[in-house]
């Protein structure tokens, strides 16, 4: 078993509470794979990011989210999957009106 | 007479390599390893052979290399690998699916490694090409392709793509990544798209060894079709450049030499992959079969070829199979409806860069007597053209015209002038089976099961 970093993006100007369908998907998703959901959140919208980056000297603190694209990062789930296939198959199930999920292999250190 | 022991370990290495690397991985989980043992069996068998090869050298691999396999992984305190081992089911395999390979397949053809790396890991696990030797397929330097291959193995452990048939539900999808991926291998190979041959055998060659081999693992009428359109299309392979190393349209290639025996084995894969629905390969290879068959380039059924590329735009509606549809228009409906038809398509921005869309207008401006136009747009599709060739051919096309209009001393040429030589609609037409450029980025798009 292993743990996947499920990140959200969608449309940027979607805020929590927005379409009420979205909001019952995802407790649909949390009643169908709370076995599999080790954690997740919804993020305030990408308006309120702020990213930090080190500038040699120092950092650099700027507003906005650290990648400019059209779609925004909304939210995450941590999954718990055997592998790839199942991550992938249980992600379908997460609702994406717009744009899509990426999923991310979390690093285990032994 | 003594057999050769170094021609029968040969003939083992291309036939069996695939069957003894997929067993190896099995007990290796870990596919650097597992290439290292099959490597370490081949030279066993290179020094041990000799005149007397066994009378089944893929057991003889097979055994050989799980034994380095189990050797090396009873040291595995000091051998163990950087990477996570492969997830795969523990149990022996059975059930529907008993062969390794078609795990390796798909390990190697999964969706969420980019194309171009799963068309080189299967080049170098399925077919057992060396890395220099993948290299040299694809033109880049062999750090480069190593950088690749590695990147893709690291994938695969890290994100645990399993080493696993899919899911009944998840097959389809699956399957159209893996035929995609020796799609994509022998449109590189029929029409490199960089470099100064024009076709490179050794490709297509082993791009009809996967599909052979996928036909006898996981039958299935688009397995057939992506057959039937890699015979059917290959059959023309002695014609498509002249004595000299020039590209030779359809048109002008000598039908007698195309390869009938070939030809009427992809006739019948045709038959027996177009079911009710036909999927993509199928109509493809359809659409082959209708120029195999014609007697010459003018008696071709292009009304046939219209009505099969409206299907394939019905359901597969790429750039590419909408340029080729415009092409068989002209050829049904005159030039100028050829080039009404091509209008429509000057604004796709993934034909922006493809030169045969330029070739298809020269052509029908060249038909229709307005060779500034026409000159034009050979010099744009020169602009786009990497393959020596294809650019030799299309500098012959230009000098063609422009010393007809010197001879003529009109600059729009003379109306029931016909060009002495080629015009390139068979480039445009056989961009049907081709499709390298836009290809990859296609290949996501028309897939709807892309996951």
């Amino acid at each position: 078993m292993a743990q996947y970093l499920v990140l959200i993006y969608g449309d940027p100007t979607y805020e929590a509470g927005d379409d009420d369908t979205v909001m019952k998907g995802h407790m649909k998703f949390g009643e169908d794979h709370g076995a599999k959901i080790a954690g997740g959140h919804a993020l305030q919208p990408v308006s309120t990011a702020t990213s930090v980056r080190p500038d040699g000297a120092g950092f650099s603190v700027t507003d906005g989210p650290f990648l400019e694209t059209k779609e925004a990062l909304g939210g995450y789930y941590l999954i718990e999957a055997a592998d790839l296939d199942e991550a992938i198959s249980i992600s379908k199930d997460i609702p994406m009106p717009v744009g899509g999920v990426e999923i991310r292999p979390v690093v285990v250190f032994d | 007479m003594p057999i050769d022991g170094s021609t029968v370990l040969e003939d083992a290495h291309r036939r069996e390599w695939a069957a003894v690397l997929a067993a190896t991985v099995r007990v290796t989980r870990d596919l650097d390893l597992a290439e290292e043992c099959v490597q370490d069996a081949f030279e066993k068998a290179l020094l041990t052979w000799g005149d007397a090869p066994p009378a089944n050298p893929g057991a003889w691999l097979t055994t050989a290399a799980r034994n380095r396999a189990l050797d090396l992984r009873r040291r595995e305190a000091t051998l163990r690998t950087k990477l996570p081992l492969l997830v795969m089911d523990e149990q022996d395999p059975q059930g529907p699916f008993p062969d390794d390979r078609l795990r390796l397949l798909f390990t190697c053809c999964h969706p969420a490694i980019a194309p171009d790396a799963q068309v080189a890991l299967a080049l170098r696990l399925l077919c057992g090409l060396s890395t220099a030797e993948v290299a040299r397929a694809f033109l880049v330097s062999e750090p480069t392709m190593a950088a690749r291959i590695t990147r893709a193995k690291k994938k695969i452990a890290h994100a645990r793509i399993p080493y696993r048939v899919p899911a009944t539900e998840d097959l389809p999808g699956r399957l159209d990544a893996v035929l995609a991926a020796i799609h994509l291998l022998f449109t590189t190979g029929h029409s490199a798209p960089v470099g100064d041959q024009l076709v490179r055998h050794d490709l297509v060659g082993r791009a009809l060894d996967l599909t052979q081999m996928l036909r006898t693992l996981l039958p299935g009428p688009e397995v057939l079709g992506l057959e039937a359109l890699i015979v059917l299309t290959d059959a023309r392979r002695a014609t498509r450049v002249d004595d000299d190393g020039r590209l030779l349209l359809l048109e002008h290639q000598d039908r007698a030499r195309w390869d009938r025996e070939q030809i009427e084995r992809g006739r019948a894969l045709v038959k027996a992959a177009l079911t009710a629905d036909p999927g993509r390969y199928a109509l493809q290879a359809a659409i082959a079969a209708v120029h195999a068959e014609a007697p010459s380039y003018e008696e071709t059924d292009w009304r046939e070829i219209v009505g099969l590329y409206d299907l394939l735009a019905r359901r597969w509606p790429s750039p590419v199979v909408r340029l080729n549809r415009a092409v068989a228009v002209g050829m049904v409906a005159g030039p100028q409806a050829g080039l009404d038809s091509l209008s429509a398509l000057s604004e796709e921005p993934t034909l922006a860069t493809y030169s045969y869309l330029a070739v298809a207008r020269a052509h029908f401006l060249q038909e229709l007597g307005r060779s500034a136009e026409a000159r034009a747009a050979y010099e744009e599709a020169l602009l786009l053209t990497e393959n020596t060739v294809e650019r030799r051919f299309l500098s012959e096309r230009l000098s063609d015209l422009e010393a007809a209009d010197e001879g003529y001393g009109n600059e729009r040429g003379d109306p029931d002038h016909r060009p002495e030589r080629g015009v390139p609609v068979g480039g445009a037409e056989e961009a049907a089976a081709e499709a390298h450029g836009p290809s990859d980025e296609q290949r996501t798009e028309d897939d709807p099961q892309a996951t």
